[in-house]
């Protein structure tokens, strides 16, 4: 079977990765605008200052949409079919796209809350995939 | 004010499964055939757009054409935008003659995707659109992609599975009366509802054909129209508007640059959405194309399906829509499959379009969308 393609970080994206690792969620807020973006860049998308910050992000957020895959990209994908794909709107701001685990995965709806966890670090680069599980409503 | 482009060539290959085709092949047919449609010769030709391509990738691919084609034109350059790249080819050649760069612009372009690539080797190829750190790691294909966009646009404007089978079915519809299209046997809603999933909630007869195939037009300065063969067909207005690249990254999952690309188009033609008698719009999903009928304003939010329902994109209805059968029906090769829209707006407007002919179609509107309603390119054609 071939392996999952892994990202491979950079310097822009380097300690999202990282934070991944250690089971935390990062996200860039900007120095000047405060606007908190994703996926990483070397400035703010909003404002275009330079050098936006790192910081831990709530991990929670709500399924804006969602997809069950059963045509899969490539033989790597094959043995998961199907599963879901989500976009997840964080509390912070900013969209990340993740699958879904567990009940989350059963029968997901948008608007559902979800917290974001992590697979275990894999690959050359100590890659955690971020997922998403659901969260009991409060 | 300057004298608007004239589209003065429009041509396609045989498409579907075109044995012994090759990509460079495929884009010299179509280019011969463009050039013999507007009576004009090869050293006519001084400016070539080219795309892209998945069988003979280069990095330039308009240099790679010319080279094999046989012609050294004062300018050539190849655009990549996605599925918007035959609507961009367009409106830059019409740019470039306004602008009085060149006098005749080739714009080209073909691919063998179904016979020189694996299926799988196609639906991989297509995936590497997805960011390769944020997007691809968790399996997205096209389809999963756009099946995003379905379910939040469905959960939003109440669109349903038969809304978006009924675009599919229209297409179909079309096709059957065009001889040369690669499915033509009629289908129903029910057939595409009881068709397999590929990522929810898009099933195999939501999504486009995989196909060889090439296309080209011919775009002229005004005053050199005149030495050619067919009626004439202006560009009388074209717009753009990219809005993002990834979906992770689109500003909004329910509202795409379409809106902003024709109405651009529609201002600088002096028309309306109401105006245009036939449409030819980018439909690589039935989402794609539902998602352009009401953001571009031909419908109304939550309309465009049931008017399909209906018969609105038929022909005799409101708006005759892909007469040719679309990229769901007619054929889907890469950056020839944006053009064979543009190239049956020219067929309709010259009354060309035989048993599909939309009745005195005079204002054609022609859309192209790119990566994941990301780039969008818009067009307003006229008959001379």
């Amino acid at each position: 079977m071939t392996d999952k393609l892994l990202p491979i970080p950079n310097a822009d994206t380097r300690a999202f990765w990282e934070g991944c690792a250690q089971g935390e969620l990062r996200l860039q807020r900007c120095r000047a605008c405060r606007n908190a973006q994703f996926p990483p860049r070397a400035l703010c998308a909003a404002c275009h200052a330079p050098s936006p910050v790192w910081e831990k992000a709530s991990g929670r957020g709500r399924i804006v949409s969602h997809t069950r895959v059963h045509r899969p990209p490539s033989p790597a994908f094959k043995a998961d079919v199907p599963y879901v794909v989500a976009l997840v709107t964080l509390e912070e701001g900013p969209r990340i796209m993740v699958n879904l685990r567990g009940a989350a995965a059963d029968a997901p709806r948008i608007g559902d809350a979800v917290r974001i966890g992590f697979d275990p670090p894999a690959g050359p680069d100590n890659i955690a995939l971020p997922h998403a599980v659901a969260v009991a409503a409060p | 004010m300057t004298r608007r482009a004239i589209i003065t060539g429009a041509a396609d290959t045989a498409v579907g499964e075109v044995p012994g085709s090759t990509c460079m092949g495929l884009h010299a047919e179509a280019a011969s055939l463009a050039l013999a449609d507007a009576g004009l010769k090869p050293s006519d030709i001084d400016g070539v757009l080219c795309a892209y391509s998945f069988t003979e990738p280069h990095l330039m691919l308009a240099s790679v054409f010319c080279e094999y084609f046989g012609i050294q034109p004062a300018y050539s350059a190849a655009i990549h935008a996605g599925g918007a790249t035959g609507c961009v080819m367009a409106m830059q050649a019409a740019a470039l003659v306004e602008a009085g760069v060149c006098r005749h612009v080739l714009v080209v372009a073909g691919d063998n995707r179904l016979s020189g690539l694996s299926r799988d080797k196609a639906v991989a190829a297509l995936a590497e659109v997805g960011h390769p750190q944020f997007e691809r790691p968790f399996g997205v294909t096209i389809p999963a992609l756009y099946g995003l966009v379905a379910q939040a646009y469905m959960h939003e404007y109440g669109a349903t599975p038969e809304h978006l089978a009924a675009m599919a079915v229209n297409s179909r519809t079309h096709a059957a009366r065009n001889p040369k299209a690669q499915m033509r046997k009629p289908i129903t809603v029910a057939d595409v509802l009881a068709s397999r999933f590929i990522s929810e909630p898009l099933r195999l007869l939501d999504c486009c054909l995989i196909s060889d195939g090439g296309a080209a037009i011919v775009v002229s300065a005004a005053d050199a129209a005149r030495d050619t063969a067919k009626r004439p067909v202006a560009l009388l207005g074209a717009g753009q508007k990219n809005t993002h690249e990834h979906l992770v990254a689109a500003p909004s999952l329910t509202e795409f640059g379409c809106r902003d690309s024709a109405a651009q188009a529609f201002g600088r033609a002096g028309v309306t959405a109401a105006d245009i008698d036939v449409a030819e719009i980018y439909d690589s999903f039935t989402i794609t194309l539902l998602v352009e009928l009401e953001s571009i304003g031909f419908f109304q939010k939550g309309e465009a399906g049931p008017a399909a329902l209906a018969g609105a994109l038929d022909l005799g209805g409101r708006l005759p829509c892909n007469t040719h059968g679309g990229l769901m029906s007619y054929a889907h090769s890469g950056a020839a499959g944006g053009l064979f829209h543009v190239v049956e707006a020219v067929r309709q407007l010259r009354g060309e379009a035989e048993a599909r002919q939309v009745r005195d179609a005079e204002l054609a509107f022609v859309h192209g969308d790119g990566g994941i309603l990301s780039a969008h390119c818009s067009l307003v054609l006229g008959r001379q």
